[in-house]
């Protein structure tokens, strides 16, 4: 066996008991959000969609690729910025509650659109994945 | 220099991932873990685009503006009830991107593939297509494009099975002969096809697990990946996803004291289509109140507990429950809300409801941490649930539901069930609780229901 596949193998034993014990101790409560974060770290998938898409192996191969960095971005982008959306939804008791929270039936298109902007005005030093993407 | 920059990106994304989850773990914490993982992943993709392989970036540019967008927007405008099939939804477009890498690299590089690539490559594309279209199943069942119904016919089990016994018998000997490419499209064909007869079966409530399940897969298929293309990053990234897939589906399956097989091959809530239809209806008195007698009840109350389930979300309904939770407060009455694990479509989708419509979260708890606490309790206040209130799962031996735990309501002084008409659960059978003498049943929509019990409750109490 050669050494990549026999380290390969160690890492995946690894990290899955790794996995087992932290995830064993995510709570109830954040069962969706952490959903919805595995998801995005799923996006991971884009490290081997950008080399087919990017690599110039004929234009199957690139066609494919590109399909794949978009279905992965997708997940990325999006699986970040909604668990982030929900996991801002949780308070305990004695915080105030959340100034903005959409207070009646669904959330409206207006409250969705104040949330992006202020999430991206808190969040331009940082740099968000999508930008950096690019 | 690229040598060394490219593999310490991977582990350091690696660890990074793992730094996410294990903040996710406590509420305190969470959103710092999500910074975790997000710069986890941004490493990721600089290290990858840092390789020499790559040489054109314009497509790579295209799919990123227009995943970007997608998702973004995604993120943005979907509402939280409909979180269920955006999950669903997402792990198509995972295990498609899996699928369609192995694809692409079993093109480009056969019939050159070493036997432990190829079994890779395999996997990869296998897990990749059925859950690709497995969960775009799952979606429309949940988005109810499709009937959520069981959909089940003779031989079913042998059918699916075949298929599945086909398609990796395929896969060995693909594996075998790199070079017999025409086997290549048959594997992808028939676990695409193995993924849509694996979800056709399977009735909503039983979607947490299911969707648990196609997490978990769609995680082995970048384990898949990893293997395949020999990237550390990948296969921990994949393993973590994986692990949290199948570790939500063993909850999920405990919860309703049901195993794997028994969710996947089961058909179950099949049932009630042939009890019902077999005319043993029969009528048994019930109290039901209007929301005026309820609130003159609920105004006494010193403690409530609401137990919300599906038919909360159906409604919408968690912006009026809340609001009913502050008016019994404000009345003085101690209100929690008591959550079963598989209420719902997914996996803390109660959770994810309630905190939208901004109750605090230590309001919420689990059914092991409040079941003693209904015994003390004045008035529980079942809002669209059923099967997981239900006390045959503890006193009939021969009820589907036997042996699932259950959400000990019965045990409070009153209850009281918001419901919109005598139908049985998801799994098809009657809920002993609405014949008890305890129990007031409150006809109608959660939400028309909600809004009526904070009016009269006002009323009692200013009069």
């Amino acid at each position: 066996m050669s050494t990549a596949i026999e380290s390969g193998l160690y890492v995946f034993l690894l990290a899955s008991f790794v996995g087992f014990e932290v995830i064993r101790r995510v709570p109830p409560l954040f069962h969706t959000p952490l959903m919805s974060l595995t998801n995005a770290v799923a996006g991971i998938s884009l490290v081997g969609s950008l080399v087919i898409a990017g690599s110039d192996q004929g234009a199957v191969s690139t066609i494919l690729g590109t399909v794949a960095v978009t279905a992965s971005t997708i997940n990325v982008v999006g699986g970040f910025l909604i668990t982030d959306r929900m996991l801002k939804m949780f308070r305990p008791r004695d915080a105030a509650p959340k100034a903005g929270a959409p207070k009646g039936g669904a959330a409206g298109g207006a409250s969705a659109w104040d949330w992006l902007l202020a999430r991206f005005r808190k969040n331009a030093a940082t740099g968000t994945v999508q930008e950096a993407g690019r | 220099m690229n040598d060394y920059i490219i593999p310490l990106c991977y582990l350091a994304a690696g660890g990074l991932f793992i730094v996410g989850l294990k903040g996710i773990t406590q509420p305190k914490t969470a959103r710092r873990g999500l910074r975790a993982a997000e710069l986890g992943m941004l490493l990721a993709i600089v290290g990858t685009l840092l390789h020499k392989e790559i040489v054109d970036f314009k497509w790579i540019i295209l799919a990123f503006v227009v995943g970007s967008t997608i998702g973004a927007l995604m993120a943005v405008f979907v509402p939280m009830t409909a979180m269920p099939q955006r999950i669903a939804l997402s792990h198509a477009f995972g295990a498609l991107a899996a699928g369609l890498v192995g694809t692409a690299e079993y093109y480009n590089h056969q019939p050159e593939i070493g036997a432990f690539t190829m079994t890779a490559i395999t996997l990869e594309v296998l897990l990749g297509f059925l859950t690709f279209t497995g969960s775009l199943m799952a979606f429309g069942k949940l988005h109810e494009i499709l009937p959520g119904r069981p959909q089940v016919y003779r031989g079913q089990n042998v059918v699916n099975l075949g298929t599945l016994v086909l398609a990796v018998g395929a896969g060995v000997w693909l594996i075998t002969d790199p070079s017999r490419t025409f086997l290549f499209p048959v594997i992808a064909v028939l676990a695409a096809a193995f993924g849509v007869m694996l979800i056709i079966p399977i009735g909503g409530a039983d979607m947490p697990t299911v969707i648990s399940l196609l997490n978990s897969y769609a995680g082995l298929s970048s384990v898949a990946m990893g293997f395949a293309l020999d990237n550390k990053a990948l296969i921990i990234a994949g393993a973590l996803d994986g692990s949290a897939g199948f570790l939500l589906s063993v909850i999920m399956c405990k919860a309703m004291n049901r195993s794997f097989t028994n969710v996947l091959f089961g058909a179950f809530g099949q049932v009630d289509v042939t009890a019902s239809a077999g005319g043993v209806i029969e009528e048994r008195p019930v109290r039901s109140a209007s929301t005026e007698e309820a609130a003159m009840l609920l105004e006494t109350a010193r403690s409530v507990i609401i137990v919300p389930g599906y038919g909360l979300a159906v409604a919408q309904a968690q912006h009026r429950i809340r609001e009913l939770a502050d008016a019994l407060t404000r009345n003085g009455a101690e209100v929690r809300f008591a959550i079963h694990p598989v209420a719902g479509r997914m996996p803390g989708h109660m959770n994810v409801l309630l905190a939208e419509a901004d109750v605090p979260y230590d309001q919420i708890l689990d059914m092991d941490e409040i079941n003693a606490d209904f015994a003390q309790t004045d008035i529980a206040l079942v809002v669209g649930a059923n099967d997981v209130t239900n006390p045959a799962a503890r006193t009939n031996k021969d009820s589907p539901i036997y042996g699932m735990p259950i959400l000990d309501v019965e045990s409070a002084r009153t209850v009281m069930v918001v419901k919109r008409g005598m139908k049985a659960g998801f799994a098809g059978v009657e809920n002993e609780l609405y014949y008890q003498e305890k129990t007031l049943m409150i006809f109608g929509d959660a939400k028309k229901v909600a809004e009526g019990l904070v009016h009269d409750l006002e009323a009692t109490v200013s009069a």
